[in-house]
């Protein structure tokens, strides 16, 4: 018995609160309100799949969900795309090259890349909400010819708030991808499109029955997309989105990121459609 | 099994301890190294705490409750367990209010981080209510059933003794019978025991559910029950079902929260509702916490802290842009569709075990019985649902 209580007491840490530390190997300026951190993992590397996310922390003054927005492919780096709006994320905004900052994670679910194999794929991007959908758009591209054709439309506030301007005008280079930009709002010296991104939908070529849509951004924007996307014939059980609530320890104990019945962090971030269909039409849930 | 069998026979045994004997499961249980937590008085309320014999249990005193009212009251007697549900459940004890779970150190680029040790006392709980141990089963589910284990929960909950009490009175805001979870205590016990006050005896009717139960047992002076006394015992928890003046029907209840997401009686219970997050404080399931990083003035030491946390507050849902739900009546609407829907799909059972707490403890006596009922009858009432339905 006495024996039994030490193994106990061995295991009773609560380790699955406690982050490690990662350096950080590069910290760029995104826009004015975003910022990208690469993170050096201390031993062994680290692993993910696209769409999941970590709990991020800053010593002494607190901890947020931010999703994962690097290359799954790269387990010597992790790559997190912050934007500065709360009193955690403003301070990591300081944050520079040499710092440190304690990661727990991963936690939740993925895209589904792997199920998607062989059909047209869209993804669907409001503002910060590119970042967890970059690491889909690293998988399909590094694994092209497994992919039907792979549409990317993105819309932001302003042109002065597109993330990742270089990387994306590369993909728009490219012969087998299209991609489509908008702003709500010009401002002097755009010339591209100007709207809400549910309009680049009509205006993009995929085939819509054999197509699997991948949504991130406001919920309003993605209420809208969705729309668009059913008008278009793409079927819910096909559209898949990736929901944000508050979130305290990301394993399934504070209870705060309960939507409906689920919790987002170990049911989601990514929900089929379908299964949140219910709940998304719903204030306040 | 191995373990049952040489005790296979005694194991199942009835048996009967004399008030003047009861003393013995102090000095057996404390011998075994446990620390006692029962029931005392504490400020006109029982509550549970440390206990070393049976003067601290508060003997003849009863509790009167009702929507917002609780009030202690001396019976004629002198039973030990004659009261019902407690202000608050075990929740403290295994979950705590406040908890650090690590210590942090920095310097310069290194940093160091010490988990908490876990407290090392392992303890005896008596006076466990049928309701009250189906609570503790649901938060088994929460923090150990689970894709993630909590390990500070775990630890507690490992060598736990657990002395249950039948009740022998129903409390005024109980309804374990309508949730299927007591008043009879019937599994998840190491021993169980109905106190029978009679005018010129008392004794308590006791079995083992488990041979560490019937280790404590046999260590105390007990005679074999004869069908009299266990008669009595069933009666009077028979008694205590016919006794329970509150009742929700759990019919399709699940499906009925669902549908009526947007029925205007939440918005009536919102009228009332102070979102002050007593009831759940004192549920003995709910297990919402949120977490403190706090540092020195340095900045060079921090420490994470887990709190008890409410789905009343505005900072529950809080994200960037504001609170998902900033008002009352989503909030309610949250608390009671998760207790008695959302928690069936994530855990299987209901989150509510019947005790009554949340009515009791409600400043304003906001009863969840009455409630749910107004919001199932306004379904049947309200010629809108009936036209949706037809037009599905």
């Amino acid at each position: 018995m006495a024996t039994n209580r030490k193994q106990k007491t061995d295991i009773a840490a609560s380790i699955e609160m406690m982050p490690e530390f990662f350096s950080i190997t590069r910290a760029q300026k995104e826009t004015h309100d975003t910022f990208t951190f690469d993170l050096e993992p201390p031993s062994d590397g680290f692993k993910f799949a696209p769409g999941q996310f970590n709990m991020l922390y800053l010593f002494g003054v607190g901890e947020v969900p931010i999703s994962i927005s690097g290359d799954p492919a790269d387990h010597e780096k992790l790559v997190h795309t912050i934007r500065a709006v709360g009193n955690i994320t403003k301070n990591m905004q300081k944050l520079k090259k040499g710092d440190v900052l304690g990661v727990r994670g991963p936690f939740g679910n993925s895209w589904p890349i792997g199920e998607s194999i062989g059909n047209d794929i869209v993804i669907v991007a409001g503002g910060i909400g590119l970042a967890p959908l970059r690491p889909s758009i690293y998988h399909v591209l590094s694994h092209r010819e497994k992919y039907g054709k792979i549409v990317l439309l993105y819309g932001t506030r302003t042109p002065e708030d597109i993330l990742y301007r270089t990387e994306i005008e590369g993909w728009r280079s490219r012969f087998d991808v299209e991609v489509l930009v908008t702003v709500d709002r010009a401002t002097s010296g755009w010339r591209g499109v100007v709207g809400v991104v549910t309009n680049l939908i009509s205006r993009s070529h995929f085939d819509p029955f054999n197509t699997v849509a991948m949504i991130c951004g406001p919920e309003i924007m993605m209420r809208f997309t969705i729309q668009e996307l059913q008008k278009h014939g793409v079927s819910f059980e096909n559209i898949y989105l990736s929901m944000e609530r508050n979130m305290k320890c990301g394993i399934g104990f504070c209870g705060h990121c309960q939507y409906g019945p689920t919790f987002i962090c170990k049911d989601g971030p990514i929900f089929p459609y379908p299964t949140v269909k219910d709940l998304f039409i719903k204030r306040e849930i | 099994m191995s373990d049952l069998k040489k005790t296979d026979q005694d194991f199942t045994k009835v048996v009967v301890i004399e008030r003047n004997n009861f003393d013995f499961l102090f000095d057996v249980l404390t011998k075994r190294g446990y620390h006692v937590i029962g029931p005392t008085l504490n400020e006109g309320a029982i509550i549970y705490d440390t206990i070393r014999n049976s003067n601290d249990l508060p003997l003849g005193w009863i509790d009167e409750q009702n929507s917002g009212k609780y009030r202690l009251l001396k019976q004629g007697n002198q039973a030990l367990f004659g009261f019902n549900s407690t202000p608050q459940s075990w929740k403290p004890f295994l979950h705590k209010p406040r908890a650090r779970l690590w210590q942090s150190k920095r310097d310069g680029n290194k940093f160091t981080i010490i988990p908490e040790a876990p407290e090392n006392r392992k303890f005896a709980f008596l006076c466990v209510r049928s309701c009250d141990l189906y609570a503790i089963s649901i938060l088994d589910k929460v923090f150990i059933d689970s894709p993630f284990s909590d390990s500070q929960y775990r630890f507690q909950r490992s060598d736990i003794f657990i002395a249950a009490v039948n009740c022998t009175h129903a409390g005024g805001t109980c309804f374990c019978l309508s949730m299927n979870t007591g008043p009879e205590v019937t599994e998840g016990y190491d021993i169980v025991m109905t106190e029978v006050v009679e005018n010129d005896r008392h004794y308590f009717v006791v079995s083992a559910g488990t041979p560490k139960g019937w280790e404590i047992l046999h260590d105390i002076p007990y005679t074999e029950a004869n069908t009299h006394d266990i008669e009595t015992a069933a009666r009077l928890v028979d008694k205590t079902k016919t006794e329970m003046g509150r009742a929700i029907d759990t019919t399709g209840i699940k499906q009925m929260l669902y549908n009526n997401s947007e029925s205007p009686r939440w918005q009536e219970i919102a009228r009332r509702c102070l979102t002050c997050a007593n009831c759940t404080m004192v549920c003995p399931t709910c297990f919402c916490s949120t977490i403190e990083d706090v540092t020195d003035l340095t900045g060079d030491e921090a420490e994470r802290w887990r709190k008890w946390d409410s789905c009343f507050t505005m900072d529950f849902s809080y994200i960037h842009g504001g609170s998902i739900r900033p008002s009352v009546f989503s909030r309610y609407r949250q608390w009671l569709t998760h207790k008695f829907a959302a928690w069936q799909d994530q855990f299987g059972t209901f989150g509510c075990v019947g005790c009554g707490r949340c009515i009791t403890w409600c400043p304003v006596g906001i009863d969840v019985t009455e409630e749910i009922n107004s919001i199932k009858n306004s379904e049947q009432n309200n010629p809108s649902n009936i036209l949706i339905k037809e037009n599905r």
